[in-house]
């Protein structure tokens, strides 16, 4: 009998909403009828998420993509030989040769959607802990030089140079050190931790694994949103994994360095992926945020000299350590150096994640990898960096993708979410939604965003209502002053950037008198 | 552990000594109270109030702590939820592709209100802010399973109470 041919059928949640679990049992079902040998493999998702479920087999020249799948596709594939990567009408030929996947560097990503998520020998096979074995090699102090060298910034959305992080941990004295995974990727728009965590958990354990090493840490903490069961039971296996393969616990690799890893579940506070926030909920307490100093690096965790890093950042530091950080560094912009796992959502009609290198334009984006609205509509705006990032309008998308340059255009990266809205859309709405959001998730800590909040939405509903529009936007103006500058963290000091955006950029929907009166 | 599976039917009603065992099985873990709480939901269905002074002494902190923990987090029920629970993501990616209009659409055609439990206990329908599938919304997550594309008819087949399987593989699509 001839070797099993192997087909790739992704286990990623986003794969599962649209019925992969269902194609993989008619696969196999298909094949024991036709009696042809095949091992269905459940990777990770490849980003394309509009071709999702997207199957894939492996051929002699590579694999080849079939999608969007559904079970009443199977026969017909298995009729026109898919196995052997035969032509059908959702055939888009080798998965490597297309275009979504050309424009990018997989770096974070290289795994994802290639292999196996659990496998520990897929994992080593593709490159896998060659950063940490670099890092046990070369110690804690070449390792942070090598990461701050890399120019890597903080992928959760604030931007901190990761070096100077790891540096200030490194030099902090301590009985105790702690690595904790900021894992509430909270931000709509935002898929890139969940993606990572369900298709290659291995190379956050060794990110987090590395961050140990680098700074003298035993004792490390995954809090993940209770959003994400799927990532949830991935994250859990793979850590008991790699606890029996020595990886994790007393001596990792043998180095006689001890690192243990617990994934902690959070509970539905937006604001938990605050820094600080996220460390008291994690010490079992309400999530209030803390006031800085001092920094969580010098008196994080119960206290303890800690580093908390998005899932990105810290899965990016296997690449830099195996390939050094200038090799990362050579890539991307300005002060914006490497690569960005985008994500495009919202209205769009091709969206999904793609690893791409700082400096391409909001617009190649959108339009180019994304191909425009689902609705097929005109773009109106596109909301940039989560609930707190702002609505860019038409005329500023060709604004490159670099921290700074959005910022100038009083926009932001954040964790590189880019939310696509059609002519549709009701700016005024939009802006009353983040004032209502921030009243809903803030920790009430501070009083410009507990009671700014709920004014803004009250400011927003007389603007809606056309009630004395000009007062009303000097209030909201002057409200959103006083957000920006005296709150006490980015939930409040970031909720007026949506708000304000929207109002800069579409008046027209702010000036509801103008619009009765034209309806008369 | 509580990823909401929809608890009506399965969870166990309230029990003491369950509930003791379930605090000491947790409690020498750093910072133990959400992992309590979230074993305490996962077994019961919610957080009973007998909870609180269980957890108070077992983690030597006062009950007025305790209960302010549970009360900040949004997952934390203080009621067993209906026999299905369907989360739906109303944050901004999934506004793009119209969730509002399915909150419209449960109001009108099944008196489902948003953030609400139906009168017969069938249905909890909720708010969620962003499941990680903002590239194929409206997205739900209905008894732990996520769904994709939602549409009107799609929400009412999971209101009547429809396998999530049948609905995620197609059948309505």
């Amino acid at each position: 009998m001839s070797a099993a041919l192997r087909i790739y059928v992704p286990i990623d949640a986003a794969a599962l909403s649209v019925g992969a679990d269902a194609v993989a049992a008619h696969i196999a079902g298909e094949a024991a009828k036709r009696g042809a040998s095949v091992e269905i493999i459940r990777n990770g998702s490849r980003g394309m998420l509009w071709l999702e479920p997207l199957v894939e087999v492996e051929t002699p020249s590579g694999r080849v993509a079939y999608g969007p799948v559904t079970v009443s596709d199977v026969a017909p594939l298995f009729d026109a030989n898919f196995l052997t990567g035969g032509a059908h009408k959702l055939g888009h030929g080798l998965t490597d040769e297309m275009d979504w996947m050309k424009r990018q560097n997989r770096f974070t990503f290289a795994r994802v959607g290639v292999i196996d998520p659990l496998s520990l020998d897929a994992y080593r096979a593709h490159g896998g802990f060659k950063g940490l074995e670099k890092a046990i090699a070369i110690g804690g102090a070449a390792t942070v030089e090598e990461v701050r060298v890399s120019g890597l910034r903080g992928r959760g959305g604030a931007g901190f140079p990761t070096g100077i992080k790891w540096k200030t941990v490194h030099d902090a004295k301590g009985d105790q050190k702690y690595i904790v995974c900021n894992a509430d990727e909270g931000d709509s728009g935002t898929f890139a931790d969940r993606m990572l965590m369900e298709g290659d958990p291995f190379t956050l354990i060794e990110g987090m694994t590395i961050a140990a090493v680098a700074v003298g840490a035993t004792q490390g903490f995954i809090y993940l949103r209770s959003e994400y069961p799927h990532a949830f039971r991935t994250l859990q296996t793979a850590i008991r994994l790699a606890e029996r393969a020595g990886i994790l616990g007393k001596s990792v690799l043998g180095s006689g360095q001890a690192f243990h890893l617990e994934v902690r579940l959070g509970a539905g506070a937006y604001i938990c992926g605050e820094e600080t926030s996220l460390l008291e909920s994690l010490e079992g307490k309400r999530g209030i945020v803390r006031a800085k100093p001092p920094i969580p690096a010098l008196q994080g965790l119960f206290g303890k000299p800690t580093i908390v890093n998005n899932v990105i950042s810290l899965s990016s530091v296997p690449w830099i350590l195996a390939n050094g950080g200038a090799a990362y560094a050579a890539h991307g912009l300005n002060r914006s150096l490497g690569t960005l796992p985008v994500q495009i959502a919202g209205n769009i009609k091709r969206g999904g994640l793609a690893e791409l290198d700082f400096g391409i334009s909001v617009r190649d984006i959108i339009e180019g990898l994304g191909g425009g609205t689902l609705s097929g509509r005109p773009i109106r705006a596109v909301q940039v960096g989560g609930p707190l990032g702002a609505y860019i309008p038409n005329d500023l998308l060709d604004t490159p993708m670099d921290y700074e340059a959005l910022a100038s255009i009083r926009a932001m990266l954040g964790h590189g979410g880019f939310v696509v809205f059609d002519d549709t859309v009701d700016m005024a709405k939009q802006a009353r939604f983040a004032f209502a959001f921030c009243a809903k998730e803030s920790c009430g800590k501070c009083t410009p965003c507990r009671i700014g909040a709920t004014r803004g939405v009250e400011t927003m509903d007389r603007i809606i209502a056309g009630h004395e529009p000009e007062k009303n936007i000097t209030v909201l103006r002057d409200l959103g002053k006083l957000m920006t500058d005296a709150s006490l963290c980015a939930m409040g000091g970031l909720t007026p950037m949506p708000v304000l955006s929207a109002l800069n950029h579409f008046p027209e929907d702010f000036d509801r008198a103008a619009h009765k009166l034209a309806a008369e | 552990m509580n990823l909401d599976m929809g608890h009506g039917m399965e969870s166990m009603s309230w029990d003491e000594a369950v509930a003791t065992s379930i605090v000491n099985e947790h409690k020498h873990l750093a910072g133990a109270t959400l992992p309590i709480l979230h074993a305490l939901q996962e077994n019961f269905g919610y957080i009973d109030r007998a909870a609180i002074p269980l957890i108070a002494e077992a983690l030597n902190v006062s009950k007025a702590e305790v209960l302010g923990t549970i009360t900040f987090y949004h997952d934390f029920r203080s009621e067993p939820a209906g026999r299905r629970v369907i989360k739906l993501c109303r944050a901004e990616a999934c506004q793009a592709v119209g969730c509002e209009a399915l909150v419209d659409h449960a109001a009108r055609e099944h008196h489902l209100a948003i953030d609400s439990t139906s009168a017969d206990g069938a249905v909890t329908f909720e708010t969620i802010y962003c499941l990680g599938n903002c590239a194929l919304g409206p997205a739900a997550l209905v008894d732990g399973e996520l769904v994709a594309r939602l549409t009107p008819e799609k929400l009412s087949a999971l209101c009547d109470g429809r396998s999530v399987q049948e609905i995620v593989k197609g059948a309505l699509s």
